[in-house]
């Protein structure tokens, strides 16, 4: 396959930046996107030029680093991260565009990497329990209803890979805030910092530059680990509760 | 840690970006509720002159004499004001954001799943703010009297819809339609928004918001087009 890419170039933080377009030939369809890129980095290092930058560490889809919007769809046309989309996924001839993820709260680094330190912070401010340190408490010591343990896992699988936010209109942060706030707060150990958790984390959220969610969905859409919609609907529920709570801290 | 700030932290989260689209989600279903009680006095426009201006004047008398002539209007009127500029506060507020939570735009976009109706709510918004004015001054102050003013709801209605005013009308419909989207994704997100969305509900969810925005579009519809083709004189 041959391919054209139109890759954002940006030198560091302070640059402006600008699109560039290269030519990448003889491209297997069995190659990730990734593996694509670095066929390209090869021939810009054999140039002379400099590489271009892209985060990426596990390349198996469970890391979240990888990253990128590419043809206006963050991770591209499937429904996985970067590192496990294929070359399969476009045509002999195509012409990609690939651009770094956009919204404040993620300043590019450089090309297509940004600092999404973002998110660290929303977790910081209430993404924990308080758990006693000593010997592990017995498996069944605290049962927990088998649909909440469900819930709970299926949105512990966020890998932080910030997709959701690339993909908002609204560089919203909520399906990663939404995440957090249903994955601690459907399980018993995560009751007693439930309300502080949330007003924590959505004011960090909001303290962080990131819009406003408008409940448009285009986040689940593109989540490669399938984080559903109506964890934000739990976010606000919980949100609510804790604002009319009369619990005394 | 932050316990001992969680007070700071709870006044700081009314402001929220969550809070604010709370607001517009209470508001927002007001002024649904508000809707749908005016088109159903708009449809009595099919039961003739008498039965439509007896319903207009009656909502002068609702609630005598425990209220005043004209209370219960004004207490609506107030209701709706107040919910309409928060409504638009908040949606101003939020539309601020998002700009700025995005300052380098993408070179190329592409719609994933995302329907019209959500893509048009900020700007539809705007086209139903300018359409409330308007209508206010044309059928509720008599300002703008397209075919001339009377003290009949009914022949103000029926003047302004006229064929040589399709203009008037080809507003109300775009109009409409405008509401008719906006309500489309807004009862979604107003569920949303206030906690009502789970995933084995979504399907439901958006059935209600497709059939309330479609039922009001057309029964809003059905009174200006009705006069417009001659079908109400």
């Amino acid at each position: 396959m041959n391919i054209t890419l139109r890759v954002w170039r940006q030198k560091g933080p302070d640059d402006k930046g600008r699109m560039v377009t290269y030519k990448v030939e003889d491209v297997s369809p069995d190659m990730s996107f990734l593996e694509m890129l670095d066929v390209l980095n090869e021939k810009l290092t054999l140039e002379g030029e400099e590489p271009v930058a892209f985060d990426h560490d596990c390349r198996e889809g469970i890391c979240g680093a990888c990253g990128v919007v590419i043809d206006g769809e963050a991770h591209g046309p499937e429904t996985t991260t970067t590192c496990q989309l294929h070359m399969r996924s476009f045509s002999d001839g195509d012409t990609i565009t690939v651009e770094p993820w956009r919204a404040k709260a993620f300043p590019v680094i450089k090309d297509l990497v940004v600092d999404r330190g973002s998110f660290d912070r929303i977790v910081q401010a209430g993404g924990y329990i308080s758990a006693p340190t000593g010997t592990a408490p017995d498996a069944h010591a605290m049962p927990v209803p088998k649909a909440d343990a469900d819930r709970a896992f299926d949105a512990a699988t966020c890998i932080g890979c910030g997709a959701c936010v690339a993909a908002c209109p609204n560089a919203s942060g909520m399906l990663f805030t939404a995440a957090k706030v249903t994955h601690l707060g459907m399980l018993p150990q995560g009751q007693p910092e439930r309300e502080a958790r949330v007003v924590q984390m959505v004011n960090q959220h909001d303290e962080e530059d990131f819009g406003g969610c408008t409940n448009i969905g285009e986040c689940a859409a593109v989540c490669p680990k399938g984080i559903p919609l109506d964890t934000i609907s739990q976010l606000n529920r919980d949100l609510l509760g804790a604002l009319t709570s009369s619990r005394a801290e | 840690m932050a316990n001992s700030t969680l007070t700071k932290q709870r006044s700081e989260a009314l402001g929220s970006t969550v809070a604010l689209k709370s607001a517009m989600a209470v508001t927002g279903v007001i002024l649904v509720l508000f809707l749908i009680a005016h088109m159903y006095g708009n449809l009595n426009v099919f039961a003739g002159q008498q039965a439509f201006d007896d319903y207009s004047h009656h909502l002068r008398e609702l609630g005598e004499p425990m209220l005043p002539h004209g209370g219960f209007l004004w207490i609506m009127r107030v209701v709706l004001l107040a919910s309409v500029l928060v409504h638009a506060y908040a949606a101003a507020v939020l539309w601020r954001r998002a700009g700025r939570a995005r300052p380098v735009r993408y070179q190329v976009t592409k719609r994933v799943q995302r329907s019209y109706s959500s893509y048009t709510m900020r700007y539809g918004g705007i086209l139903i703010a300018l359409f409330v004015v308007f209508h206010v001054l044309h059928l509720t102050t008599n300002t703008i009297h397209p075919g001339g003013a009377s003290d009949s709801p009914y022949e103000r209605m029926v003047a302004g819809f006229q064929p040589e005013f399709w203009y008037v009308t080809l507003f109300y419909v775009a109009s409409v339609v405008a509401v008719g989207l906006h309500l489309r994704h807004g009862i979604w997100s107003a569920l949303t928004t206030l906690g009502a969305n789970r995933q084995s509900r979504q399907r439901s969810l958006n059935i209600i918001a497709t059939v309330i925005a479609a039922a009001l579009t057309v029964g809003f519809l059905l009174t200006p087009l009705s006069v417009t083709l001659g079908l109400v004189e």
